[in-house]
């Protein structure tokens, strides 16, 4: 089956693993993943206000583009899902954000493009495991499985809320990435602060608080017996990593489904 | 502020953000769950309760406005679907949209770097901060 | 030739300020057939009433119409009336110039105009009324009890009382319901096992009462006064005139590990058990579904202990069927599941629990032997955190809460707190409310008594997010009065859970045809004036399947209903509706259309031999209406493609001469 893929741009630079072992994954599980041509930074946040039109007109033309080559659209980083899942939203609920956005909406080479209202079908990389591939045949195609390793999954805000738009999971008791764990052979350790944030977004404004959140999500996680963390987010990564006061590592879940899956270089 | 230019950016905030303050049942539970509560000077529910009494002038004035870590989780929990972060938003984009008032902007970002600082960190502040 | 009269209510101002009383009754004047028409301040008054009567003497009226308020209201009222004038009561056309002209026009000749036109459209329709009997129907004079809760219990006692036998079916083994689980009862604090014990033995012991216990309704069929009911009474595998309730089986059977219900599975009994000491019927009863012996035939051990001989593995469901004039709905309530809510981390931690479980964690029956232990370590707990409305006033969190107040959590959450404050002193305990809602006699002195005697910390303000962490509870939460955010390490959370009626109670009121509200709490008659019963004559209500209710509330609640239905069944025969379907047997083609839309099965089809114009005899297939099932809903008459099938009291020509008064 073929999707559009929508990477964004920190996977094209510090967090090339979760791009690279993604589309490699992707190619072992059956799926085939067509990048859009000429795509744009999401802008990383989305903007809840309503007058807000050009940080969302990114988002629309990936939308549009894949609208436009009849397929779904996928995205493997929390913060570009959750931006192009709550515009798509907003396309689809707000007409008259959506006929202020089409005003502007162009695409490379066409110009003027055909007005986009929400049409375009949106997976999370792990909906896709989950929705598409099937966690059984997942499991089936793992090589290596990860026995015995404990694995908290650090789900943060992105990947769940606003959970009427996200629909990805129970918000406050998810079970896709525990899921995709012991797909992958893995122990998953519930612990509290998974679905908490990070303080990603305030790694440039207030480094304290962004410190004190990270360090709350990874001591709660090892005080439940966690080995390691997998995110989706390129922030919450970083975040967790070079700003938690906690030597717990944190990976990204496509790096050990490669692992598992044996194409790890 | 005078009392006209107060009721229009009311009027301007409650259309973007799409928020409707008087659902709010005063429980409290945005501010019970909110991480960045320490951080800042009015809460969740003061935000929602002072836009709601036209009470804005303090907000536009406090450092509230950028410590909202925008993860959700009063929109989320709120019992009465009040969605404060959104209220917060729509504040902050009304404190940092005229003319030299950005809160952050690209020469800001140089001091703040290190090798390992993902490009989301930087447009998704610049989102945030600046118009 | 009709002699009509016209009677325009004012209805004080509610009419009269948006309608020209005046003007309408002069335009009624000019209808042929009315030969009086006057307005008055109250037509449903004594003096409005008398002059009604007066005008019918006077005038020789053989007609009347009223036009007032809906006739839900008044059309009893002036039905009555005219049969104390001497005329039949179903002479009587209402024209709804209230609810549905005044109180939606706003201006006077909008309002005027069209009260004119419904008294032309009532006074067309009374020219073709024709003088119509209630048939009567015989009253069964036995009710039946569904759900033996403290409602069902208190309904079923009282309706003995009177002398009428009652059956209770209760789905679980033993009556009792919420409230045998309970530990003490605000605001007097006395033990629920110690006052409702008693009742559920008296209700054993009263002849007029039969408990159906372990058992179900499922099917109803019939009308007011004469029901006919099946009930199912599950296997139990246990003769229930037999057992003796030793309790020596549920000693010896080997299977240990099933979940105790009765305790919200904090703790396991046997396979064959009694759920709880003063159970009634104090029998045991096999759990299939964990019974060696009934899974695999390996086993038998209770049947060799029993000393009665009371084990029978292979009984069977029994269906029970009786008749019954009155039916009441007892069908109570249950907590909503919290796992929705896991910011509270229900699901991660032991240490968080329910009121419920609460209640069970400090009765002395209880899995701790009413020691208040934390389940996941059996520790004393030193801070308790108790949180209000977890699921209630919940606007936004569809599927998973309920937008109404559950009423009882304000009461019980004070009441636990006081008691833990009470035996154990060394205990802080919080309890984060929104509002502390205790109306009710007593409630607010017994909330006040908690905070000022008791020294419990009430924190206006909610929790936000519980993280279990090494051991302890840590609870994040605001203090909008002193406008922080709290930080408690608590060692036991209790969720005051949003309650909702329980999961039979949907499929039963489509049994019943009684209605329910998005909720699925049973809808009353009127929610004021009429708060016990159901629209659904011959169903009434009782306890909280109607509205979160506590004890006191629900018992009231529970003597109230058995009251109309000791009403309903001191009478011998009740008069029926006359407005009921009839088929003109002549024009009947036989086609079934009109069975096959009827809600209430009331036609059937007969043979039927006819004389024919040329003499002979032919034996034709017709339709025929059982006037005491009928209820006069009028779909027959809609289906009938031979227009055979016609409304009394609302006949086909009836609605069309209504149709063209107001059309012309």
């Amino acid at each position: 089956m073929k999707f559009s893929y929508f990477p964004g741009c920190t996977l094209k630079t510090k967090a090339k693993q979760l791009d690279v072992y993604a589309r490699k994954c992707a190619e072992v599980l059956g799926i085939t993943l067509e990048e859009i041509p000429a795509w744009q930074c999401c802008g990383g946040v989305f903007n809840a206000s309503r007058d807000e039109i050009a940080s969302k007109l990114s988002a629309v033309r990936a939308l549009s583009a894949a609208r436009d080559a009849g397929q779904p659209l996928v995205s493997v980083c929390s913060a570009c899902h959750n931006v192009i899942k709550q515009t798509n939203a907003a396309m689809q609920d707000d007409g008259e954000f959506a006929s202020h956005v089409n005003h502007y909406l162009t695409q490379p080479g066409q110009g003027q493009a055909e007005p986009y209202y929400g049409e375009t079908e949106v997976y999370h990389y792990l909906e896709l495991l989950r929705d598409v591939v099937g966690f059984d045949k997942v499991k089936a195609a793992v090589k290596h499985p990860l026995t015995g390793k404990k694995i908290g999954a650090y789900y943060g805000c992105l990947l769940l809320r606003p959970s009427g738009v996200m629909a990805m999971d129970d918000p406050e008791n998810p079970q896709i990435l525990e899921d995709f764990i012991r797909a992958i052979g893995g122990e998953p350790v519930i612990y509290a602060m998974r679905n908490e944030c990070c303080g990603g977004y305030m790694t440039l404004e207030d480094k304290a608080l962004a410190a004190k959140k990270s360090t709350a999500v990874l001591d709660n996680a090892s005080v439940n017996g966690a080995d390691l963390l997998v995110t989706a987010c390129p922030l919450c990564k970083y975040n967790l990593d070079k700003n938690g006061k906690n030597d717990l590592p944190v990976v990204y879940f496509t790096e050990l489904l490669a692992e598992a899956l044996g194409i790890k270089e | 502020m005078e009392k006209n230019k107060t009721a229009a950016l009311r009027e301007q905030i409650l259309r973007a953000s799409g928020v409707n303050p008087k659902k709010c049942m005063r429980c409290g539970k945005c501010s019970g769950t909110c991480p960045a509560y320490d951080e800042m000077e009015y809460h969740p529910h003061q935000f929602v309760y002072m836009v709601e009494t036209g009470n804005i002038e303090p907000l536009l004035h406090s450092e509230s406005v950028y410590k909202c870590l925008s993860c959700f989780a009063c929109v989320e929990r709120c019992p009465r679907g009040v969605e404060p972060a959104k209220l917060i938003e729509a504040l902050c984009a009304a404190v940092t949209r005229p003319q030299g008032a950005n809160h952050m902007t690209p020469d800001d970002i140089p001091a703040l770097l290190d090798e390992d600082l993902p490009q989301q960190a930087i447009v998704s502040a610049l989102r945030k901060y600046m118009k | 030739m009709q002699r009509i009269g016209v009677f325009v209510c004012w209805c004080g101002s509610n009419i009269a300020a948006t309608v020209d009383v005046h003007a309408v009754a002069e335009a009624a004047k000019l209808e042929p057939g009315v030969v009086f028409s006057t307005d008055y301040q109250y037509m449903c008054s004594q003096a409005g009433q008398n002059m009604i009567i007066d005008a019918v003497k006077e005038h020789k009226l053989t007609g009347l119409v009223i036009c007032s308020c809906s006739p839900r209201m008044h059309e009893a009222t002036f039905r009555k009336t005219a049969a104390n004038a001497g005329i039949n009561p179903y002479m009587v056309e209402i024209a709804n110039i209230r609810e549905q002209c005044s109180w939606v026009h706003k201006d006077m000749p909008t309002g005027t105009e069209k009260a004119i036109i419904l008294a032309k459209a009532a006074i067309a329709k009374v020219h073709l009324n024709t003088p119509l009997t209630p048939g009567e129907s015989k009253v069964t004079k036995r009710a039946l009890v569904i759900g033996g809760g403290i409602a069902g219990i208190q309904t079923a006692l009282d309706i003995a009382d009177a002398g009428y036998p009652v059956d209770i079916v209760e789905k679980e083994p033993t009556i009792g319901g919420k409230m045998a689980q309970l530990d003490k009862t605000f605001p007097t604090l006395d033990c629920a096992a110690c006052i409702l014990t008693p009742k559920m033995v008296d209700a054993a012991q009263n002849e007029n009462i039969r408990i159906i216990s372990y058992a179900k309704v499922e099917e109803v069929g019939g009308f007011v006064g004469n029901f006919h009911v099946k009930i199912r009474k599950k296997a139990r595998f246990v003769n229930e005139d037999v057992c003796t309730g030793c309790g020596l089986c549920t000693e010896k059977c080997p299977q240990k590990k099933v979940p105790n219900a009765f305790n919200l599975n904090m703790d396991n009994h046997r396979a064959i058990y009694i759920p709880f000491a003063q159970a009634v019927p104090k029998v045991a009863v096999i759990d299939p579904d964990y019974c060696n012996m009934l899974k695999n035939g390996k086993c038998g051990v209770c049947a060799k202990v029993c000393t009665a001989g009371a084990i029978d593995y292979k009984q069977e469901d029994q269906i029970i069927e009786e008749d019954y004039g009155a039916i009441v709905a007892a069908t109570g309530y249950n907590p909503i599941s919290v796992e929705k809510f896991d910011e509270f981390a229900y699901s991660q931690s032991k240490d968080v629990i329910t009121s419920l479980e609460f209640e069970r964690l400090t009765n002395a029956a209880g899995p701790t032997a009413g020691k208040l232990l934390r389940p996941s370590d059996g520790e004393h707990p030193h801070t308790i955190v108790f949180v209000q409305c977890v699921g209630s006033r919940c606007a936004s969190c569809a599927g998973k809460g309920k937008e109404y107040c559950s009423k009882i959590c304000c009461m019980y959450t004070a009441k636990h707190a006081m008691l833990v404050r009470d035996k154990y002193p060394d205990t802080e305990v919080y309890v984060f409310y929104i509002d502390v809602r205790t109306p009710g006699k007593n409630f607010d002195e017994f909330y006040r008594r908690a905070v000022e005697e008791y020294g419990v910390h009430y924190i206006k303000g909610m929790v936000g997010k519980v993280t279990p962490e090494n051991g302890k509870l840590k609870v994040q939460a605001s203090d909008l009065l002193a406008d922080r955010q709290l930080h408690i390490d608590a060692d036991l959370v209790v969720l005051a859970a949003a309650i909702e009626p329980d999961k039979s109670a949907r499929p039963l009121a489509t049994m019943l045809t009684a209605s329910m509200d998005t909720n699925d709490f049973f809808t009353e008659a009127h929610p004021k004036l009429r708060p016990v019963e159901s629209p659904t004559a011959g169903i009434f209500l009782s306890g909280a399947c109607q509205g979160p209710k506590d004890i006191p509330e629900t018992v009231s609640q529970a003597s109230a209903a058995a009251a109309k239905v000791i009403g309903l069944l001191s009478k011998n025969t009740l008069k029926g509706n006359p407005c009921v379907a009839q088929s003109d047997e002549l024009m009947c083609n036989g086609c079934s259309s009109c069975a096959n839309v009827c809600p209430y099965g009331a036609i059937t089809y007969v043979n039927k031999e006819f004389r024919m114009p040329d003499r002979t005899t032919k034996v034709r297939r017709v339709a025929s209406v059982n006037p005491a099932v009928c209820q006069g809903c009028g779909a027959c008459t809609v289906a009938c493609p031979s227009g055979a099938m016609d409304l009394n009291g609302f006949k086909n020509n009836q609605i069309m001469a209504e149709v063209d008064a107001i059309c012309k």
